[in-house]
């Protein structure tokens, strides 16, 4: 059993958020760079600029790519020979975030209970994700995650026999339903198959992907490309002010699923996709 | 290219009748920040002639504010028609708004502004004095007053009808 301190986990999730909410990733500014080149819409153009210049304030001087710096989502891969000593995993990973938040002046964006709706004050709890893996790493990932590309997301039961046309239009009708709402261009995370509750977390772990990434599987990778370019056809654009770029990127997960049902599910993301991880 | 227009709030009709929905404009002076629970509440200052900004923003080093931004508008329509009889002239979001605003901002000559989402940072610049107004204990959710200088923005909807989302898509829309 290889032994890992719980206070380092606290650190690196703190540490992650920060390095999330002020330093946009290298694959996703290089996708945004590569899709400015194919935008023609004049407003879809000063939207790709505020964008690059809006990433360099926010390294300089250490201030959140976006003022929703969003519910802190966490991932960890725990290997499965590691044992986590001095203090409660879960209650370190919050406390990460809550440090985070606090000293790196993020916006506090939770609410205790979703009806009485008071905010916890410090943006937890964390939502936590852990899954066990071989070996004797501890892998963590960070992803704040923001409130209007969250509003724009949908799941639908598909019949078994729904073709692969069938869910792209599905899709396509969400993204131009939502329009503006999930600041595009940003990138689609689709799920397809599952149950209904592990879909959508498909949909989510697709996200976690460098951009523009494809799936390992040929088919898949089609449908991606297809997905893709149908829903750049729908004229949304940056801001959703009209362009020719709505989405810089669809990544499909897909699993095993019962006989009689076919989960989709499509999480959006917006153009301030925070994604950082670390190993321990 | 299309000039930028400079304007200040509080707004009055004579302004709100020069622009056009695409416009792109630099808009100064005093607005207020108010989102979902500050309307739900009340808005807690005299409507007339001002500019609401749909927005919570980060708490800054040494000032209220850090990185600000839009939220989107539409889960504010339930409030407008009240607000637009006592004088509301503008109003700064994201997204698009129900055919109801859109006729209703018509109606009362005032004008939906656009802000770019996750630009924050950038954003955060133009505010020059930021002070809470009231609500304070909803955090993120307060409302404050601001002086903004030279706050980017784009005419979404204008008070002849136009809409900025509408006429985006039709042009750039593959069929």
């Amino acid at each position: 059993m290889r032994e890992i301190e719980a206070i380092k986990i606290k650190d690196a999730v703190r540490d992650l958020c920060l390095e999330a909410n002020f330093d946009l990733s290298p694959d996703m500014r290089s996708a945004l760079k590569n899709a400015s080149l194919k935008e023609s819409s004049l407003h879809g153009k000063r939207v790709f600029k505020e964008i690059e210049e809006n990433s360099e304030v926010a390294s300089k001087d250490k201030l959140p790519l976006c003022q929703d710096t969003g519910s802190a989502m966490v991932y960890l891969e725990l290997g499965q020979e590691v044992l986590i000593i001095g203090g409660d995993l879960k209650e370190s990973v919050n406390e990460g975030v809550r440090l985070a938040y606090d000293r790196g002046d993020l916006r506090k964006s939770i609410v205790s209970d979703p009806l009485i709706r008071k905010n916890s004050g410090d943006n937890t709890p964390a939502f936590i994700h852990i899954d066990i893996v071989p070996g004797d790493k501890v892998k963590i990932g960070v992803l704040p995650k923001g409130g209007g590309g969250e509003n724009s997301s949908a799941l639908k039961m598909f019949d078994p026999t729904a073709s692969r046309k069938e869910i792209t239009e599905f899709i396509v009708e969400r993204v131009k339903e939502s329009g503006p709402r999930a600041c595009p261009p940003g990138i689609l995370g689709i799920g397809i198959g599952g149950t209904f509750d592990t879909v959508a977390g498909l949909a989510k772990k697709a996200l976690l992907r460098p951009v523009g990434q494809q799936n390992s599987r040929a088919d898949i990778a089609n449908l991606e490309k297809e997905i893709l370019k149908e829903v750049n056809k729908s004229g949304v654009g940056p801001m959703g002010l009209g362009g020719k770029v709505t989405m810089l990127a669809a990544h499909v997960e897909t699993a095993p699923c019962h006989i009689a049902s076919l989960p989709v599910a499509v999480n959006f993301e917006c153009h301030a996709h925070r994604y950082k991880e670390k190993v321990l | 290219m299309p000039e930028i227009k400079k304007i200040s709030a509080p707004l009055d009709d004579k302004a709100v009748a020069l622009l056009r929905a695409g416009d792109e404009v630099l808009l100064s002076g005093t607005i207020y920040t108010a989102r979902d629970a500050a309307h739900l509440k009340g808005i807690p200052f005299k409507v007339k002639g001002q500019v609401i900004f749909y927005a919570g923003p980060t708490p800054g080093k040494n000032s209220l504010v850090g990185s600000i931004g839009p939220t989107t508008s539409s889960r504010m329509d339930r409030f407008m028609p009240d607000l637009l009889k006592k004088g509301l002239k503008g109003t700064i979001g994201k997204g698009t708004r129900s055919e109801k605003v859109r006729q209703l901002l018509k109606k009362h000559k005032a004008v939906y502004f656009t802000a770019t989402g996750g630009v924050a940072a950038l954003m955060g610049k133009k505010i020059k004095k930021a002070e809470p107004l009231a609500y304070e204990e909803l955090g993120a959710e307060a409302v404050l007053k601001l002086e903004v200088s030279e706050l980017p923005l784009i005419v979404a909807y204008d008070a002849q009808g136009g809409d900025i989302f509408e006429q985006g898509r039709k042009k750039y829309e593959v069929k």
